[in-house]
């Protein structure tokens, strides 16, 4: 294995305070992610897969330890420092899709870009491209509300893709989405990710989704209780 | 149940009801001042009148009538009230003033207040005169300078600072100054044409039958032949309590606005708020819970909540009572006795607890609806869609009832309540239609290259229960009131004001007397002054008309004539031609006719032949000084009464009239306030009698009183602002949710706190900016209705009402809006994955 991680986490602790007591959600972790691979956090409810996900994506500081992404080290950067971070490298799917529900398809595509100061007529060509690769081009205008699960999901890919980032954080892609549609959704997620060498991160209760990962890394009461290379083909697929 | 769900929301909940705090604050206070004035005229009911009886005439009492005084006994007091210039010898200081020459003890009832106090018992005695304090402070006098009634120079004994049954604002339009009623003859001011007041005060020592005394005094009225007025304590009372229950009626009615507003973001509020809660209460429905008691829930909140509100506002509406003397101190003519007012406290707790229920019923019905399914599958669109059409529209109907019946409880009119309903639902239902055309345009014309940032604050305005049209509809209809106060306040000062432009008259002089009118106009013709009308005016009053006596007239119940016009002294002209202000609207004119041609052709104005209900030909008899004239209705006039110079009622040819009493006016135009001073004295000092009427000083005491009228008025529709922008605040704390979703998700996606700071403001600067524009068009439409059908004005807009209000309103909206929004982006980005978790 090529020794050139993208996310490196190094003794990474967080706790939480409930009232009077601090309550330890992670534990000393330690792992790292080399670029192009695709890794699956799993784990029991409340094993701590959301709050790592989040720690790993610079949305949250840990209390102790350190997370760097792409060479830069999260926990010494400010949130719009962080922000920044995210916006140029980092890539996200959620749950429960998370679109802007007043802008419309095409335009929720292209708000990572435009965050970024770029012109919509700068943008707009390749969001075109992307939700025509997701089998939505004939819904670019198109609210949120006025879809179907499954497509809002290929919206929120779509997004996912625009800025072209090094890793993608994935948070129960199909959890909201019937048998059917979650199998095309994996599929459209797999293929993308190859196609565009993306790394990717993602947390699932769903073990068999788990198992398409080159790699999973198992959590209980917050430390690493397994890590395994599930395939060491698909995990070293991107760096051969 | 109910306290159960509601104690996790109190912060939520308690903001939905501080929009009805307002309105019931508004609504207490008013009210409650309304009984403090009515208690205070009940006790001081004496003062206001400063007697037990008045009697007033227009010339001085013939022997009769003093006979009679003399039998009425009790103890009496003279006075002789007329306007006169009066003149100050330290610095030539001159103005109009309101001169009442008092002999006795007059006011028997209150104090009359002077500076010093003594000053009031010892000015008769010492010959010395009582000035107006306001007057003295304007030209620098100090008590012991001097004071020039006329041909009279008395000292002056002291300040007058309250006059029993007197407003303050009196002064504004007449300073008052009190002389001894020994030195009214020396002044030599009273002559032929004078108008002046004498009136009579009595002191009773027991309790008068006072309805007998008015009996002889109508008699007495008809053998004399003059007009004579009594007034007593009840009738002032009652004058004042009618003018208290005007003034209470038209506040509170601006104050219910505040109230409806209120009811509106309660209603807008609690939609949300069940709208949310539809799942707890379907998730109750499949534990067994009847549709009734899922219901019950919600309603005992809203009623529990509305009560709370309404003891709150009840409570601040008490307090706010304290400040209200500050505004209306002006136009008292007594210090308010403030009293706790059971009647407002009752009225305040029923109206609050009464209006949120009103308004929370729509969505609390369609929670009566909702099935227990949604438990399992999410409710898409609003809670409301499970109502029928026809249910809502009787409930809306209910609703209107509902304010009807209020507007028509709180004005005790059937006809003014169904007036202001109408007015609102029309105000309401066009402030919504414009906000809702507006937000369309915006969207659609909405460049698509402006900055994303810009856009998505824009579009903001879309999201699912963001109540931007509620939000609109309150604030814009703050803007309305307000806008409209202002800019009708400026349309009719714009019009006066147009009066004295270019080469408009602007000094008046009157009560010249014959002699006196060749010298004053040569006086004018020194000073390079124009005279641009010298016109006679003769006194007459109606005898008959269409051959029936005016008694006659005004005895029969079924007359259709103005018992005001048939009983006013005319103060007619004589002329040969119309001139600029008049145009003839019927009949011929006819300029010249030789005295004892038969009936006397006469022009009058169509107002007062409107009044008086008259037609060409239509014979009169006048009664000119005792001498009785035959006319008939020659012609009709159009006569612009606006413009600042004499116009008349009734115009006679010349050739009639010539020989009969006359007194002059003369109109002319200053250059500036240095000469119009200056002219002004020189008239004073050689002409003494004569009055002089500064068209610009008139225009500032008219700009004063309204800007008084309007800050008491503006006072209320600030309650109207205050609700509108919590229910901002309110709507904001709703849509809190939502908001914290979306900025947090935008953080996720590398936004920077900056630019979230920025997509927030823009959508606060839209809607502030949009509902601004709602009110304004609204408000411009309604005042040129307003000036096109009531003040015959064209209304042009001021521009810098528009541009400062559309700013405030802006400002304060941003202000408000981020101030609330201050904890939505400071959460961390990590929220977007709780939110998901949770």
């Amino acid at each position: 294995m090529a020794s050139n991680p993208i996310l490196k986490v190094t003794n990474l602790t967080k706790k939480f305070r409930s009232g009077n007591h601090d309550i330890t959600v992670l534990k000393h972790l330690n792992f790292s992610v080399e670029e192009g691979t695709t890794c699956a956090i799993v784990g029991p409810s409340g094993s701590g897969k959301t709050t790592l996900l989040g720690l790993c994506a610079g949305l949250d500081r840990p209390t102790a330890g350190e997370v760097k992404l792409n060479g830069v080290k999260m926990g010494r950067l400010s949130e719009d420092e962080r922000a920044k971070i995210r916006n140029e490298y980092v890539g996200f799917i959620f749950q429960n899709f998370q679109l802007v529900p007043t802008l419309t398809a095409l335009e929720n595509v292209m708000v990572p870009l435009e965050l970024r100061g770029m012109k919509t007529t700068e943008v707009k060509r390749d969001a075109e491209k992307l939700l025509f690769d997701v089998g939505l081009d004939d819904r670019l205008h198109h609210y949120p509300s006025q879809l179907s699960g499954g497509e809002q999901q290929r919206v929120a890919i779509a997004r996912a893709f625009i800025n072209k980032p090094k890793i993608l954080f994935a948070d129960e892609p199909t959890g909201n989405l019937d048998t059917e549609t979650g199998l095309t959704i994996e599929k459209l997620l797999f293929d993308l990710n190859e196609d565009k060498g993306t790394t990717l991160i993602l947390v699932s209760h769903d073990l068999s989704l788990a198992e398409k990962c080159g790699r999973i890394i198992r959590l209980k009461n917050g430390a690493i209780f397994e890590d395994k290379v599930v395939d060491e083909a698909k995990l070293e697929q991107f760096n051969s | 149940m109910a306290w159960r769900d509601a104690r996790s929301n109190k912060k939520r909940l308690f903001i939905y009801v501080s929009a009805i705090i307002i309105g019931v604050a508004a609504q207490v206070a008013i009210t409650s001042f309304r009984d403090s004035l009515n208690h205070t005229v009940d006790n001081q009911s004496k003062t206001l009148l400063g007697a037990d009886l008045e009697i007033e005439t227009e010339q001085s009492f013939p022997e009769p009538l003093t006979a009679y005084f003399d039998s009425l006994g009790g103890e009496q007091s003279t006075v002789i009230q007329f306007p006169s210039m009066v003149l100050f010898p330290q610095n030539g200081g001159t103005r109009l003033s309101n001169i009442r020459a008092i002999k006795g003890d007059f006011p028997f009832y209150g104090i009359l207040e002077t500076i010093p106090q003594k000053a009031a018992h010892s000015f008769q005695a010492d010959k010395a005169a009582l000035v107006d304090q306001m007057l003295m402070i304007q030209f620098g006098i100090e008590v012991g300078d001097s004071i020039k009634v006329g041909q009279v120079t008395l000292p002056i004994a002291g300040a007058i600072t309250k006059i029993p049954g007197e407003s303050p604002a009196a002064a504004l339009i007449g300073p008052r100054v009190i002389i001894p009623h020994s030195v009214v003859d020396e002044t030599k001011l009273i002559q032929f044409g004078s108008r002046v007041e004498y009136k009579r005060y009595f002191k009773f020592d027991s309790q008068r039958n006072l309805l007998a005394v008015e009996t002889r005094l109508d008699s007495l009225q008809n053998d004399l032949g003059i007009d004579i007025d009594y007034e007593t304590v009840a009738e002032r009372k009652e004058e004042l309590g009618e003018v208290i229950g005007n003034l209470a009626k038209f506040l509170n009615l601006v104050g219910f606005i505040a109230l409806l507003l209120g009811g509106i973001g309660v209603a807008s509020s609690i939609h949300v708020y069940i709208n949310r809660k539809i799942e707890t209460a379907s998730v109750l429905r499949c534990f067994g819970a009847s549709s009734n008691q899922a219901m019950n829930i919600f309603l005992i909140q809203a009623v529990v909540l509305g009560f709370a509100g309404a003891l709150v506002g009840t409570l601040l509406g008490i307090g706010i009572q304290y400040f209200l003397p500050g505004l209306f101190s002006g136009f008292l003519p007594f210090d308010v006795e403030l009293v706790i007012s059971p009647f407002a406290i009752g009225m305040g707790l029923f109206t609050g607890t009464g209006v949120a229920l009103v308004f929370a019923l729509l969505p609390l019905l369609a929670l009566k609806q909702a099935s227990p399914l949604y438990a399992l599958r999410k409710l898409e669109g609003s809670i409301t869609s499970l109502l029928s059409d026809k249910t809502k529209a009787v409930l809306y109907a209910a609703v209107a009832l509902a304010v009807f019946g209020y507007a028509a409880l709180l004005t005790e009119s059937w006809l003014i309540g169904g007036v202001f309903t109408l007015g609102m639902i029309i105000a309401f239902g066009l402030l919504l239609l414009v906000a809702k055309l507006l937000i369309k345009l915006v969207r659609k014309y909405f460049p698509s290259h402006w900055p994303y940032v810009w856009r998505q604050g824009l579009s903001n305005l879309y999201r699912p229960h963001n109540q931007t049209a509620t939000l609109m509809l309150s604030l814009g209809l703050g803007m309305l009131l307000i806008s409209t106060l202002y800019f009708s306040r400026d349309m009719l000062m714009e019009e006066l004001e147009f009066a004295t432009r270019d080469d408009a008259p602007n000094l008046v002089f009157i009560d010249i007397q014959p002699d006196q009118n060749q010298g004053l106009n040569e006086l004018l013709n020194e000073n390079n002054l124009p005279v641009l009308q010298n016109v006679p005016i003769v006194t007459m009053r109606l005898d008959s008309l269409r051959g029936k006596s005016t008694d006659a007239i005004d005895d029969d119940s079924t007359n259709n004539v103005s018992d005001w016009a048939l009983r006013r002294e005319y103060r007619s002209t004589y002329r040969d031609s119309l001139i600029d202000s008049e145009t003839l609207v019927a009949g011929e004119w006819i300029g010249r006719v030789d005295s004892g041609d038969g009936p006397v052709p006469v022009s009058a104005a169509k107002e007062i032949a409107d009044d008086l209900n008259l037609e060409i030909g239509d014979s009169l008899t006048f009664n000119v000084q005792g001498v009785p004239i035959q006319a008939y209705v020659a012609s009709i006039r159009e006569v612009d009464f606006q413009r600042v110079q004499p116009n008349f009622f009734m115009v006679f040819p010349a050739g009639v009239l010539e020989p009969a009493p006359q007194v002059f006016v003369t109109v002319t135009r200053t250059p500036n306030h240095k000469i119009s001073v200056s002219i002004q004295q020189a008239v004073v000092k050689q002409y003494p009698n004569v009055t002089a009427i500064d068209v610009s000083r008139i225009l500032a005491t008219l700009n004063e009183f309204i800007s008084r009228i309007s800050s008491a008025i503006q006072f209320m529709t600030l309650f109207s602002i205050i609700t509108g922008l919590i229910v901002l605040a309110s709507s904001i704390t709703t849509s809190r949710f939502q908001r914290i979703k979306e900025s947090v998700l935008l953080r996720t996606l590398g936004a920077s706190k900056k630019q979230i700071i920025k997509i927030l403001s823009v959508e606060y600067l839209f809607l502030g900016v949009l509902s601004a524009l709602a009110g304004l068009i609204l408000s411009v439409a309604a005042t040129w209705l307003l000036g096109y059908f009531y003040f015959d004005i064209t209304f042009v807009p001021n521009l810098w009402v528009i541009v400062i209000g559309t700013l405030l309103i802006t400002a304060l909206t941003i202000l408000i809006g981020m101030f609330n929004s201050r904890s939505v982006y400071k959460k961390t980005p990590l929220e977007v994955l709780r939110l998901e978790a949770n």
